[in-house]
């Protein structure tokens, strides 16, 4: 496509969620991807203020809570552990410490790209404990689950996984149960639905009758699933729909969630800003107990707290808006976070900051 | 952290494939997708490729997005 096109199909989706809304309808992106790619491409500034798009749940790393920090700490104090993690973990706050500040008192923590590098990190170290940080959702699980299987392939006996991997779905259901939140539909995570395929949320339209659309990362992609949400909502149709039809197939990819499953079990787990949220964490099955750190690996954690002062939990509800939080920008900015969701790049806070105030404002 | 990005596979060997993403070559595994062939373009997460992106499907959507660009209604 060109430019021009671009801009005409643009405006085309932008004069059509116009006309199709005639009231205030608050549209939630599940995927912290979503909620960068939106700021970035400045779309909450083109759209009409009738439509206003709240950040949810979906970045993983905003979610996890000190507890995991705390114990990922904990371990890699110890001289014989390494800590394998994607690099977005390490300025992740916990109750007094975080993994940046371990790693400043000497602790060995490497940033890997992929959970394989881990694997090559055991086998090049056999004398250490490689502790790989199992931390994402639909999408990352299922490649922690495969280097598990590859590891056991292998006989390789020093990789560990600390799993903090999520399920997406549990946290919407958390959401559309709770009164407080006020959605009218949803942008479903493309690269989660890449794996579960579209069922999975399928509750959306049938049990709470509310509009979804899974939708790509592309400020087009997005502008477009909008659209199809203005549209079901003119049509009074709720249903899940399918922007992102060329990698999302309708049953996700099969190999993928059997890894999952062959893996981890559907259990509780701790949301931060959410709290215990029933079958939405996946622990490791007890056939695979010999990779899961938590049982091999003994770690001196200390008791953790959440800061009491912190909205993130608000802000992943989109109950307030980041600036609404009494520390944003004054106690917490993304070189000094007092929450997760001014760490990662995915997180609302760190774009209300990096992108202004809802407004994109730079190159304008 | 679930940041996927498109590639194309130039060399499949078992169940690991080169692929070039934009220039750039690395190896990834192919575990979650062991159908892919060589030429075919793949979503690659954190090292492994996920999914096949669907040219045909890529296309409609192109069309679609050509013909709402022409729509002056």
């Amino acid at each position: 496509m060109t430019p021009e096109e671009s801009r005409k199909a643009a405006e085309f989706f932008l004069r059509k969620i116009d006309e199709y809304i005639d009231h205030p309808v608050r549209f939630m992106e599940v995927c912290g991807t979503h909620t960068v790619a939106i700021f970035r491409s400045g779309i909450r500034q083109l759209l009409p203020e009738k439509v206003e798009l709240v950040s949810g749940p979906g970045c993983p790393v905003c979610v996890t809570p000190n507890d995991y920090m705390d114990m990922a700490i904990a371990y890699a104090k110890e001289e014989n552990n390494i800590i394998a993690t994607f690099g977005d973990m390490l300025k992740v706050p916990g109750t007094t410490s975080s993994l940046i500040e371990a790693n400043t008192r000497g602790a060995d923590i490497r940033i890997i790209y992929s959970p394989l590098d881990a694997l090559q990190m055991a086998r090049d170290n056999p004398s250490r404990n490689i502790i790989f940080l199992g931390v994402g959702f639909e999408t990352t699980a299922p490649l922690t689950a495969a280097t598990i299987q590859a590891a056991r392939q292998e006989n390789i006996k020093n990789f560990f996984v600390l799993t903090s991997h999520k399920w997406t779905d549990a946290p919407v259901k958390a959401l559309l149960s709770d009164d407080k939140v006020n959605v009218d539909g949803f942008l479903l995570p493309g690269h989660v639905c890449v794996i579960t395929g579209e069922g999975p949320f399928s509750f959306v339209a049938e049990k709470y009758k509310k509009s979804a659309v899974v939708t790509g990362f592309e400020a087009l992609d997005i502008l477009q699933a909008v659209y199809m949400l203005a549209k079901q909502i003119h049509e009074k149709r709720a249903e899940i729909e399918n922007a992102y039809k060329r990698v999302v197939k309708y049953n996700g990819n099969i190999i993928a969630q059997k890894a999952i499953m062959e893996v981890f079990d559907k259990t509780a787990a701790t949301w931060r800003g959410f709290g215990l949220i029933e079958q939405s964490g996946m622990s490791i099955k007890d056939e695979y107990s010999e990779y899961d750190a938590l049982k091999c690996i003994k770690g001196d954690k200390e008791i953790s707290k959440e800061n009491p002062a912190c909205c993130c939990g608000d802000v992943l509800r989109g109950i307030i808006k980041p600036p609404q939080c009494p520390l944003f920008k004054k106690i917490c900015t993304p070189d000094k976070p007092a929450g997760a969701c001014m760490v990662s790049v995915e997180g609302a806070c760190h774009a209300w900051y990096k992108y202004g105030q809802g407004r994109y404002h730079y190159g304008r | 952290m679930c940041l996927a990005v498109p590639a194309k596979i130039i060399e499949k060997n078992n169940m690991m494939a080169t692929v070039d993403v934009e220039g750039i070559k690395r190896q990834i595994s192919l575990m979650l997708l062991p159908d892919a062939q060589t030429g075919d373009f793949v979503l690659m997460h954190a090292g492994f490729a996920i999914q096949l992106i669907d040219k045909q499907e890529a296309e409609i959507t192109t069309q679609l997005l050509k013909e709402v660009s022409l729509d002056d209604a």
